[in-house]
């Protein structure tokens, strides 16, 4: 990671006030992208992945944005006027949702709407070059007969179709910066291996550094060359996708990979993480993981201070937020076997 | 097929004793009407003949993907929605034809949770309310011994009794999972349909709910019928899996037969399409890729169902529908005309993993079958 980030976002406190009381949704949340890397951001509902990134966008109308940067190219997005961060959205940072039926305007065609994102970043292209440049993004994702498809509406395109028909738009002004945000969530097994091979071929043609926000640990083994874990709002690891797998430092993560369901290996019981995510209006004192950890056995710090973000990384930047990181050793994961044991 | 309201509606069938639930040929068809005169034009064939056999104390997992027909087969089962053609023997009984009183003991030894905690649960009622009901509705809610019973029922599933007096909006999405699990539980019943009980569960929380069921069923010797998208999930929690494709059942086994000898092709690629479990894996495992999406079940392809994805796919395929029948020996019942062992989740040294790629062109270079 010799290169500069492409996207630097520090300190990104984001909150939104409810009937309930304010909810502390990202805080104090800082990371890096670079040019040309898959940046997994996982977690669980609410731990503020999604949140993160689209607030940066100006996609979160409802929520506030209390501190922090988001440098892209070295220009803070964050005040940056609406005008101009829309002409960015688009064209620089492309994006790809988890629901292609509700991203789609159903009254338009496929075609018509990947050209219009086209032509509206780049007022000079014809309609006719357009088009062709359309068919050929869609030939390149996939999707067959692409000439005959350009025509045809969103309802008429099944869920794995529209979704290459939504990455075919993302990447049609040829971004640097990609966000997929749950991007294989809503679909069938066998149509989500469809998608990811389709995101590394979209990512192999445009070099766009990608952020990949999703709560699928298969999805980031598969794709992510760094990984972000959140949890209540707060990145509590960080590191290269290796490491994370083989020797995660959280007790967290650690919790997270073991309570996933397998397809090797018979296990009677899934180890699980205890209790519940916690509020995010009152969130636990100290640490917001203490109340549900293992490795805390309620041991003062925990309870009383925030762990802050220390690198155990040799070389490479690998960052955990746990007061007893030391104490997680490779003997506690599961998951992360070298390939030569499992089979 | 079509012996559905047979006239001795109780007529016991002589089964085998381990066996709690049977099914026969099981069809539904959802009618398509259209036009002003809302004539019916057509049939969503969600289930179309299947056959099934569950034991007591086992749990038979049923995967397949959204559209193939696994929700509307365990609603079909409970009577939920009525079978077009079929016969359902539950205990021994021939329910198939058993009207809603009839039903109602049935009902008592036979329950369902649903996917979604959020839609299931009475927003307006107490925990306390929702899972009493099913008591009151049989008359077995009695004073305090109600009252005992319903906070048993809680601590069961993990919950405390002091939950009871709150609504269901005041809980997160495994909590409500459990709410159900204790509404069902309250009859006491020997078996029960969970429905993608665990889907819309966050993974850690998933883990919570799969160990509960998997502790209840030891504790009260329930049977389960399990069904999910999610093979690692189904893998598990059965003992026997049966993989279901359009309405049809492809392939039925052990669990071991079904995870580490998959002889369909369709199970082979539901298997080799689960996403690796570790970056090391990266390029070490055969992926089959499936051309194109599941057809619509409104018209589903001649002879084999599964052959217009199907890298093995011959001329015989679309003229003559395989039935559900052990091939090859002693291998599990599988409904191909070209089953063969294949282990798709074996790793394989990097550069190996072409062999994948060329069943996918394979299948590419086929002509789609008119």
């Amino acid at each position: 990671m010799s290169s500069e980030p492409i996207l630097s976002i520090r300190d990104l406190t984001v909150e939104f006030d409810t009937e309930d009381g304010v909810v502390h949704a990202v805080t104090g949340v800082s990371y890096d992208l670079y040019p040309g890397e898959v940046l997994g951001v996982i977690g669980e509902s609410g731990s503020g992945k999604s949140v993160s990134v689209m607030s940066v966008l100006g996609l979160i109308p409802d929520g506030r944005i209390a501190t922090g940067q988001a440098l892209y190219k070295g220009r803070d997005l964050l005040t940056l006027p609406a005008d101009e961060l829309r002409d960015l959205r688009g064209k620089d940072v492309a994006m790809i949702f988890q629901d292609p039926m509700t991203s789609l305007n159903p009254v338009l065609t496929v075609g018509y709407q990947i050209a219009e994102g086209i032509r509206t970043h780049n007022p000079s292209v014809k309609e006719e070059e357009a088009r062709k440049r359309v068919v050929s993004l869609l030939d390149l994702v996939g999707v067959p007969n692409p000439e005959q498809r350009y025509d045809q509406y969103p309802h008429e395109f099944s869920g794995g179709m529209r979704q290459r028909g939504m990455i075919a738009m993302a990447i049609a002004n040829a971004p640097s910066v990609l966000i997929a945000d749950e991007p294989t969530t809503a679909l069938d097994v066998t149509i989500q291996a469809q998608i990811i091979e389709v995101l590394r071929t979209a990512q192999r043609e445009t070099h766009a550094a990608t952020i990949l926000i999703t709560h699928d640990l298969g999805l980031i083994a598969e794709l992510a060359d760094r990984v972000v874990v959140m949890y209540a709002g707060r990145v509590v690891e960080l590191g290269d996708v290796f490491t994370i797998f083989r020797s995660p430092r959280h007790p967290y993560t650690v919790g997270l990979m073991n309570s996933l369901a397998r397809l090797e290996g018979d296990q009677e019981w899934l180890e699980s993480i205890p209790g519940q995510p916690p509020s995010l209006v009152t969130p636990p004192p100290g640490c917001a993981f203490h109340p549900r950890c293992v490795q805390s056995q309620g041991r003062a710090p925990c309870r009383t201070e925030i762990p802050g973000l220390r690198n155990f990384g040799e070389g490479e930047i690998h960052l955990s937020a746990c007061h007893f990181a030391e104490e997680l050793a490779a003997a506690h994961i599961r998951v992360g076997t070298p390939a030569e044991d499992t089979s | 097929m079509s012996e559905a309201a047979q006239p001795e509606e109780a007529a016991v069938v002589a089964t085998d004793t381990d066996e709690i639930l049977r099914v026969e040929g099981l069809v539904k068809h959802f009618p398509i009407k259209s036009g002003l005169l809302k004539h019916t034009v057509g049939a969503v064939r969600a289930v179309d003949g299947v056959d099934l056999s569950v034991r007591r104390g086992e749990t038979l997992g049923v995967v397949g993907e959204s559209g193939c027909g696994k929700t509307t087969l365990g609603r079909t089962i409970i009577k939920l929605v009525e079978p077009t053609a079929g016969r359902i023997i539950f205990k021994g009984a021939d329910i198939t034809g058993f009207k809603r009183r009839q039903m109602r003991p049935v009902r008592r030894d036979i329950q369902i949770v649903f996917q979604d905690p959020y839609a299931s649960l009475n927003p307006r009622m107490t925990v306390r309310e929702i899972v009493a009901e099913p008591l009151r509705i049989h008359g077995l809610y009695k004073g305090r011994e109600g009252r005992l019973r319903v906070e048993g029922l809680l601590r069961t599933v993990g919950l405390s009794p002091e939950h009871g007096n709150r609504f269901p909006h005041e809980f997160s999405g495994g909590q409500r999972q459990r709410i159900g699990v204790a509404r069902a539980l309250a009859l006491n019943p020997d078996m029960m349909v969970l429905d993608e009980p665990v889907s819309a569960l966050d993974v850690s929380i998933q883990a919570q709910v799969v160990n509960l069921l998997a502790q209840l069923r030891k504790e009260f010797g329930l049977t389960y019928l399990f069904i999910a998208h999610d093979l690692s999930v189904v893998r598990h929690i059965s003992d026997r899996v049966a993989v279901m494709y359009l309405g049809k059942l492809m392939e039925v086994g052990t669990r071991k037969e079904i995870y580490e000898t998959p002889m369909h092709p369709y199970t082979q690629a539901l298997l080799s399409a689960v996403p690796i479990e570790s970056p090391d894996q990266r390029g070490k495992r055969e992926r089959i890729m499936l051309e194109g999406d599941v057809p619509s079940p409104a018209n589903p392809p001649s002879g084999c169902r599964f052959r217009t994805r199907c890298w093995k796919a011959q001329e015989i395929c679309a003229q003559e529908e395989p039935p559900l029948v052990s091939r090859g020996g002693s291998g599990q019942p599988v409904a191909c005309h070209f089953a063969e062992v294949m282990r798709p989740l074996d790793l394989v040294e990097t550069g190996k993993a072409e062999a994948g790629k060329r069943a996918q062109q394979a299948a590419e270079a086929k002509q789609p079958p008119a």
